[in-house]
């Protein structure tokens, strides 16, 4: 099978079955790829680091807070955002990386 | 390694021994050819004016006066010009800023060049326009150590800022909030002129020596300035640990994460050779040395430093490179005119 048909039917089982869904984040020239997110209750965001410096994205949205701690170039994490509301999400590092969560269901 | 790569790196090193411009293609996945770089560093067209408070030459020229007028402060005697002098490229030439009572305060006073383009004021980034920004050293009790409302009540009693006042603000009263707008507004004309570097970047290749062109492959390659000092301000505006000896929290005291401790915003280094001494606690008396504190990565090594920064092993022959490119990014600018004080 290829990898393209194994990412699709994944994803259709993945659907079919409730599970929640994960939201790819890239950083690159000290950016977000995108600056505006909506997701549900219980889904993740991927962070990936693109440039050659590190990153430390997170949010003091109140009680929506999360830190990824410092990461570095090539490395990826993901977040959960089990509540809903607005989060807005920032590098502390390059504060003008700014991105808006809104997860609502 | 390839057998390519290894040539291509080869020959960069032939040249770099011999004093020559590294060549414009660059190393693949590796060092930025230099004119992949030169890309990144040309000027914007236009000074950016926010909405909530756009440019008019009648509040640049409030502003401008306001801006010069020691009798904004508590004592009358220090003016927003004392720390932030155009004869010192806007900022004071001196290690720490001086404040109130003639005390030594914990920081250099950073310059006000090019703030229309920086989001977070300060060092530590805690005003987040420069309308905040401008009313924050005036109330400060170690700085201007003046109250707001007898700072307008000063102001109000003054009959000349009047018609000044009235000509920027035709519908609203003389207020802190007007003062704060003008004085912003003037900050925001305050641009580096076109310095060699510009001259080179658009296509003048005489326009700055030799050994300038091979520092600016030092700063975008081995010596890795330009991972912060980057774009046309040579600042990506961020807040970074360069392990600075001192228990100073910076970033840290208004946004309580482990990464920002002793973390301070990136000065833009237009105009550099104009404001020695260096850092935000003037420790670094020339250029030079601020160069060897980079090339050891900091003098104090703690969770917090930036990965960043690390022993870069320069040679002297290099460091010398990078502080003649420095050079170029000094603007030969008209003589600021200082406005004469309403009465």
């Amino acid at each position: 099978m290829s990898t393209m048909l194994r990412i699709v039917v994944g994803s259709i089982l993945l659907a079919s079955a409730g599970v929640c869904g994960d939201v790819v984040v890239d950083q690159k020239d000290r950016k977000f790829s995108k600056t505006e997110v909506t997701i549900k209750p219980g889904d993740t965001i991927t962070f990936t680091n693109s440039d050659e410096v590190a990153h430390n994205v997170f949010s003091v949205t109140p009680g929506l807070e999360f830190e990824i701690h410092r990461q570095a170039p090539n490395e990826r994490s993901t977040i959960a955002f089990p509540k809903e509301g607005v989060v807005e999400v920032r590098c502390s590092i390059h504060p003008r990386m700014k991105m808006i969560v809104t997860v609502k269901k | 390694m390839k057998l390519r790569d290894s040539l291509i790196l080869a020959a960069g090193s032939l040249l770099a021994v011999a004093g020559i411009a590294a060549p414009d293609s660059g190393v693949p996945g590796g060092t930025p050819s230099r004119a992949e770089s030169k890309k990144k560093y040309t000027r914007p067209a236009a000074v950016p004016f926010p909405a909530e408070n756009p440019f008019s030459k009648e509040k640049e020229l409030l502003g401008r006066t306001l801006f010069f007028d020691p009798r904004l402060s508590g004592s009358r005697s220090i003016a927003c010009s004392s720390c932030h002098n155009p004869a010192f490229s806007w900022g004071d030439g001196l290690p720490k800023a001086i404040g109130f009572g003639m005390k030594i305060l914990g920081r250099r006073s950073p310059t006000i060049l090019n703030s229309a383009w920086t989001e977070l004021l300060f060092w530590d980034g805690r005003a987040e326009s420069l309308e905040q920004q401008a009313l924050g050293p005036i109330a400060a009790p170690g700085e201007m150590n003046q109250d707001l409302d007898s700072m307008v009540a000063t102001i109000k009693g003054i009959q000349e800022y009047g018609p000044l006042f009235a000509q920027a603000f035709p519908q609203e009263a003389v207020s802190s909030n007007t003062v704060a707008k003008a004085i912003a507004t003037f900050e925001r004309t305050i641009v580096s002129g076109q310095a060699p570097f510009d001259e080179w970047i658009a296509g003048h290749e005489d326009a700055i020596p030799e050994d300038a062109k091979v520092g600016f492959d030092l700063f975008n390659g081995k010596a890795e300035c330009s991972k912060c000092h980057t774009d046309w301000m040579f600042t990506d505006s961020g807040f970074h640990d360069i392990g600075l000896a001192g228990s100073d929290p910076g970033r840290a005291k208004h946004l309580h994460l482990a990464a920002m401790q002793n973390a301070f915003k990136t000065p833009t280094l237009r105009n550099v050779d104009r404001r020695a001494p260096y850092m935000h606690d003037g420790s670094e008396a020339t250029l030079e040395q601020a160069v060897e504190l980079y090339d050891q990565g900091g003098k104090e090594r703690r969770p917090s430093l930036a990965p960043e920064i690390k022993p870069l092993h320069l040679t002297a022959l290099e460091k010398k490179q990078l502080v003649a490119f420095l050079k170029t990014l000094t603007s030969q600018d008209t003589p600021v005119t200082i406005p004469v004080m309403p009465q």
